[in-house]
């Protein structure tokens, strides 16, 4: 296995009497994208930012790239491209000039073709204070990828963004990972880590509740499928029926949802019972557990490697 | 362009794009002299003979006490060091870039003011050149420090205020810019001695326009110079990145230090 790019060993953070974070340990590979998920307050932004050289830590080792990023800040600052979740600028510099200030502080060329892709090319005189927020993060984003870091930190990167600036935020990471980047993401948004992450690790006040491929975090839950039923009669809403290997059963805006341990069994049992009672079916769908409903099964139940 | 020429540039421009600089860079101290010129003239006749080194005193105390900390304060309050420290801006480039160009807009307003003020008020001009650009360069180095160590010190927006106008207001009461050293009562000069303004104006008269000194206006050259250098010294020894995160090196309030050599100065001067 290659050398990590990113290696967290016992990492600790405390402020005053608070723990963040309490002895956390994980790599990250190369060219990995690798999801930071966790409620508010589970340690992801004390991690990022120790990781970033903002913070010091308070115990263990971190190293990006081989680097400390404590003790060798200025060989860390060309290493990696930040995206802060409160990212700001100068509210009277203007987008042009942003990218021009922070290229020459990497000693690269400016890249105003990222301003033109990540939709910015008609604000490009436009200051600082006069771009929505959408259009800040998005030129945040460019100027933290600017220099082409080896490692790249998102932190909420789709927070306040449009639809199709997402798709074109998540095919950029695409394109910076299969170019060699490796990028750590951290993000509310599930569907987002599960889609673009190739492993998460879940934070739960300040441990490591679970890390791995998405997939399998997945796999680890109860796995329950979600089997959700709207009829015609609402023959389902009768009390007292109930189905094989179904483990938890609600009723919500018209639905009946079951969930089940054994598919199968369940949804045979479920179009037996509305035939046999001369209902019909309107909709049904099956939906395998997501990185979400685990992520509330672990946030929710205090968590389990 | 290097990085350094670059931010210097943006910097430059920002004082004339940001609407609080352009006043306190430009439209109040250019407001006042015109103020001061057409009323204090006729009213006081021998603030004439001062009137330039005051109103440039007054340009330096504006663009350094009331323009420079605040965006400094702003800027680590809303975040913005954090992302110069991430994409490798020195902090000695954060804190000596806005001090050359507001030293840059304080040269033009001066020069407004020298070239103007004969013209329009019939005041006289300085009669030594080189005492009047060394004088207005250690006060503009100084007030400059004093201004960056507030806006390192300074917790908030609001603590700046505080701390810039602490010095402000009595220059302007007891500096001898509209009222003479002489004629403050004794004790109360030598509480002015604690003031640049006050050291300036000494070195002005002695040096610019041969009006003779309070006292020794060597003194104050070098009183100024230490003060300023102290100044910058503690501005980056105290240094910090984040509001939120404290990095700093000691305590803000040892920047009260730098009143040091303003208090030697009284006993020695």
């Amino acid at each position: 296995m290659n050398e990590p790019a990113i290696s967290v060993n016992k990492f600790r953070k405390v402020y005053g009497d608070y723990v963040a974070v309490e002895d956390i340990s994980f790599d990250v590979q190369p060219r990995e994208i690798f999801g930071l998920l966790g409620p508010n307050g589970a340690g992801k932004t004390s991690t990022l930012e120790t990781l970033e050289g903002l913070r010091s830590p308070d115990g263990g080792t971190l190293r990006v790239m081989g680097v400390d990023p404590t003790r060798e800040s200025r060989k860390l600052r060309n290493l990696i491209g930040v995206q802060l979740q409160s990212s700001c600028l100068p509210d009277s510099i203007t987008v042009d000039e942003a990218m021009k200030f922070f290229c020459a502080y990497h000693a690269v060329d400016a890249r105003y073709d990222l301003l033109d892709r990540l939709g910015l090319a008609e604000k490009r005189k436009a200051q600082y204070h006069q771009l929505s927020t959408g259009q800040q993060r998005r030129l945040a984003l460019a100027l933290a990828v600017a220099h082409n870091p080896a490692v790249l930190f998102l932190d909420e990167p789709t927070a306040g963004l449009d639809v199709a600036t997402r798709v074109e935020l998540h095919g950029l990471m695409r394109e910076l990972q299969a170019t060699g980047t490796t990028i750590v993401l951290a993000t509310h948004d599930m569907a987002e880590a599960e889609e673009m992450s190739d492993r998460v690790a879940i934070l739960l006040s300040g441990k490591l509740a679970a890390t791995g491929a998405p997939i399998d975090i997945t796999a680890q839950g109860a796995r329950l499928t979600k089997v959700s039923v709207r009829t015609y009669n609402a023959s389902l809403a009768e009390n007292g029926i109930s189905f094989p290997a179904v483990a938890q059963h609600l009723h919500k805006d018209d639905y009946n949802i079951y969930f089940s341990t054994d598919i199968g069994p369940t949804v045979a049992a479920i179009i037996n019972h509305i035939e046999s009672q001369q209902d019909m079916l309107i909709d049904l769908r099956v939906e395998r557990p997501s990185l979400e409903d685990r992520f509330l099964e672990i946030t929710t139940t205090g968590g389990a490697r | 362009m290097s990085a350094f020429t670059n931010h210097l540039t943006f910097e430059f421009r920002t004082g004339v794009r940001n609407k609080t600089l352009l006043l306190m860079n430009y439209l109040f101290p250019l407001g006042f002299y015109l103020m001061m010129g057409l009323v204090m003239t006729k009213i006081n006749p021998a603030f004439g003979e001062t009137m330039i080194p005051a109103m440039v005193v007054f340009a330096i105390l504006a663009a350094t006490m009331l323009g420079l900390p605040d965006p400094l304060v702003s800027a680590r309050e809303a975040g913005i060091f954090r992302s110069y420290k991430i994409n490798g801006v020195p902090e000695i480039s954060i804190l000596v870039i806005p001090v050359l160009t507001t030293i840059f807009h304080m040269v033009i307003v001066a020069i407004i003011i020298t070239a103007t003020a004969p013209l329009l008020f019939g005041v006289p001009a300085p009669v030594n050149w080189a005492g009047f650009t060394l004088t207005f360069v250690v006060m503009a180095f100084t007030c400059a420090g004093l201004g960056v160590l507030i806006g390192v010190i300074s917790a908030s927006t609001r603590i700046t205020v505080l701390w810039s106008q602490l010095i402000f207001l009595p220059s302007m009461l007891l500096g001898g810019l509209m009222l003479p050293y002489n004629m403050l009562p004794d004790g109360v000069d030598k509480v002015s001695q604690l003031l640049p303004a006050t050291h300036a104006m000494n070195a002005f008269r002695a040096f610019a326009f041969d009006l003779g000194a309070d006292f020794n206006p060597m003194g104050s050259l070098i009183v100024m110079l230490v003060g300023g250098i102290l100044a910058f010294g503690l501005a980056i020894y105290l240094f910090n990145w984040d509001s939120k995160n404290k990095t700093g090196r000691g305590n803000p309030v040892l920047g009260l230090l730098v009143i040091l050599p303003y208090i030697v100065g009284i006993f020695l001067l």
